[in-house]
């Protein structure tokens, strides 16, 4: 790197335009990235928190997709579930969203129905017909804290507890017994008589969205959701039934490729307008005896530099700027969203530079004879 | 014998057939000693300089530089002999806008695998031999023509080459200037003992050297000195 060094300080301002770019295309990278991770977190955190090896859904129909909105799950399926081999415990669990009241506050929540007294829950030991369990954004929204009440779809209920952050499609958690939430969220069409899925719910309303099973062997599964006319997923498999999750994750990590790409594209075009203008110092270094190889290092190092110390100062400025906004935004600072974006950053920039810098192969030390330079 | 030319034969394609650059040029080049070639443009010349510079490989001939015959090396072994035993003074200084006048010289070794901070003093040294003790930290923008064709002399000689080939070196130098560079040369030459090759289309340097030779049509003479 002795002559890529001095480029760098010699050439101060095409780099520090270059570096500039990087440090903006890694700003933007850092910041899409914690907001993905944000935003999913907040879509998708009360399944991926639950204490389940599976989700069992009720089967669609031919030709449509898994789904939380659509699945309804009956009580002659999950005790069904309940006794298949390999399945230590299943316990129906509702998903519906519904809209809480506390004096003058009201807020959309996500509402988790269990059985009382479930595991599933956090503090689900206080879970109990009118007893609910707060996460802690829905508690702040309204304002309410243990012992508290609140209206749950015209019910009145009572705060059992304010624990963890779980939220579901966008909307805080609140944790409620299966039978309240039976309550505010009736059952659907009923499933086609003499299915598996018939029984109760069409009589006295008993149903959930899906169910949470505990597992001690994964093998008889396919049978039982042939048996009982469902699907079984794992919590992060079943994370495609979340409409919203699917579309907003896909077009948020299409932007993140498409920076990604453009970055790496940015970058070998700068290098490849450096190198050709300096393909005659490239001569002249050939013909003075340096090999291909030393200069392709020189070359890509000078690339490697710029881009790790563009990546660097990026990173910090999308650390600084997600640590200031986190309260306001769902923003995720962690590793995977700090440092992996950061090192595919420098990698794919690395490549760009890479093939750009290939022409200084075909450079040939003879023009630095007689040019007039 | 510090560089051999042996009946070189060079050709260039030139439409459907091939142009004869240079035909069976033989040149021996002692030790010590300058070697001028003279001759009209497109004679031939910086062709026998590229040939002899490794840096183009003849249709026919060898080129053995200090007992090795380059016609054996490839790539990678002909580098390794352009950075250890030739020295290049180009016609144009060629030298890189980001170094100053020593890191010029630095390069050289840094090239050839050796610390550039060793190699200070000696850079040094050289700029102070060609004249230029108190430039060392200038930039190539910063040096008059004659200060650039004098650091690109003493890069050629970082690397104690024992071959030094310079190509019109007063080319866009005044006169005064021009015989100062040809001076500098030729004591260099004899004080380090290297096979110089001097091309130049200025004849009134030729008293200088120690021989002439001429080249016409790709043609090479060597008169006899009277």
């Amino acid at each position: 790197m002795f002559v890529a060094r001095r480029d760098l300080g010699f050439a101060k301002g095409r780099f520090a335009l270059m570096g500039t770019v990087i440090v903006l295309i890694t700003v933007l990278v850092g910041l899409l990235s914690g907001l993905t991770a944000g935003l999913g977190r907040q879509n998708v955190s009360a399944i991926t928190g639950l204490p389940a090896d599976r989700l069992v859904f009720s089967a669609p129909a031919d030709g449509q997709k898994l789904s939380f909105t659509d699945s309804q799950v009956t009580p002659a399926q999950w005790d069904g579930w309940a006794a298949a081999p390999g399945v230590r415990s299943a316990e129906p669990l509702g998903i519906a969203t519904a809209r809480a009241a506390a004096g003058a506050r009201t807020a959309a929540l996500s509402a988790f129905g269990l059985p009382a007294g479930s595991a599933l829950a956090p503090r689900g030991d206080l879970l109990a017909p009118g007893r609910v369990v707060l996460s802690a954004s829905a508690a702040a929204d309204l304002d309410v804290r243990a012992g508290s009440t609140l209206t749950l779809t015209g019910r009145e209920l009572t705060v059992a507890a304010v624990s963890g952050d779980a939220a579901f499609s966008h909307l805080p958690v609140v944790w409620t017994s299966l039978a309240d939430w039976q309550l505010l969220a009736p059952p659907a069409a009923p499933p086609a008589a003499g299915s598996p899925g018939s029984g109760p719910v069409t009589g006295s309303g008993e149903h959930a969205t899906v169910i949470a099973l505990s597992l001690s062997s994964a093998g008889g599964l396919a049978d039982a959701d042939r048996r009982f006319a469902t699907r079984a997923l794992t919590p992060d498999d079943s994370l495609a039934a979340i409409g919203s999750y699917t579309s907003e994750n896909g077009s948020l990590q299409l932007m993140r490729g498409f920076l990604f790409a453009i970055s790496a594209l940015v970058v070998g075009a700068f290098f490849t307008v450096w190198t050709i203008q300096r393909s005659g110092d490239v001569a002249v270094l050939k013909a003075l005896g340096a090999s291909t190889g030393y200069l392709l290092r020189d070359a890509l190092g000078q690339a490697v530099l710029l881009l790790v110390a563009g990546t660097a100062v990026g990173t910090a400025i999308a650390v600084g700027v997600g640590a200031a906004v986190g309260s306001a935004v769902p923003f995720v600072l962690d590793a995977p969203t700090v440092l992996v974006p950061a090192a595919v950053m420098t990698g794919l920039g690395a490549l760009g530079a890479g093939l750009s810098i290939r022409r200084i192969t075909s450079v040939d030390p003879l023009t630095a004879l007689g040019s007039a330079r | 014998m510090s560089l051999q030319l042996a009946n070189i034969t060079l050709t260039y394609p030139d439409g459907d057939g091939r142009l004869t650059a240079l035909d069976d040029v033989s040149l021996d080049v002692p030790a010590g000693t300058v070697t001028a070639v003279v001759g009209p443009s497109g004679s031939g010349k910086s062709s026998l300089l590229a040939v002899a510079a490794t840096l183009i490989a003849p249709d026919r001939g060898r080129v053995v530089l200090d007992g090795v015959d380059t016609g054996g090396l490839d790539r990678t072994g002909l580098s390794a002999l352009r950075r250890q035993r030739i020295g290049i003074v180009f016609q144009q200084p060629n030298l890189l806008p980001s170094l100053t006048a020593a890191e010029q010289l630095q390069v050289m070794a840094h090239l050839d695998g050796r610390s550039p901070r060793a190699a200070r003093a000696r850079a040094l040294e050289l700029l102070a031999a060609v004249g230029l003790p108190d430039l060392a930290g200038r930039r190539p923008h910063q040096l008059s023509g004659g200060q650039r064709q004098r650091v690109n002399i003493a890069r050629a000689l970082m690397n104690d080459p024992t071959v030094l080939l310079v190509d019109e070196p007063t080319s866009a130098l005044d006169h005064e200037r021009g015989a100062a560079v040809i001076d500098l040369i030729t004591g260099l030459t004899h004080r380090r003992a290297t096979a110089t090759v001097l091309v130049t289309h200025d004849r009134t340097h030729l008293t200088a050297v120690d021989q002439v030779a001429e080249v016409h049509d790709g043609r090479l003479t060597v008169p006899a000195r009277t």
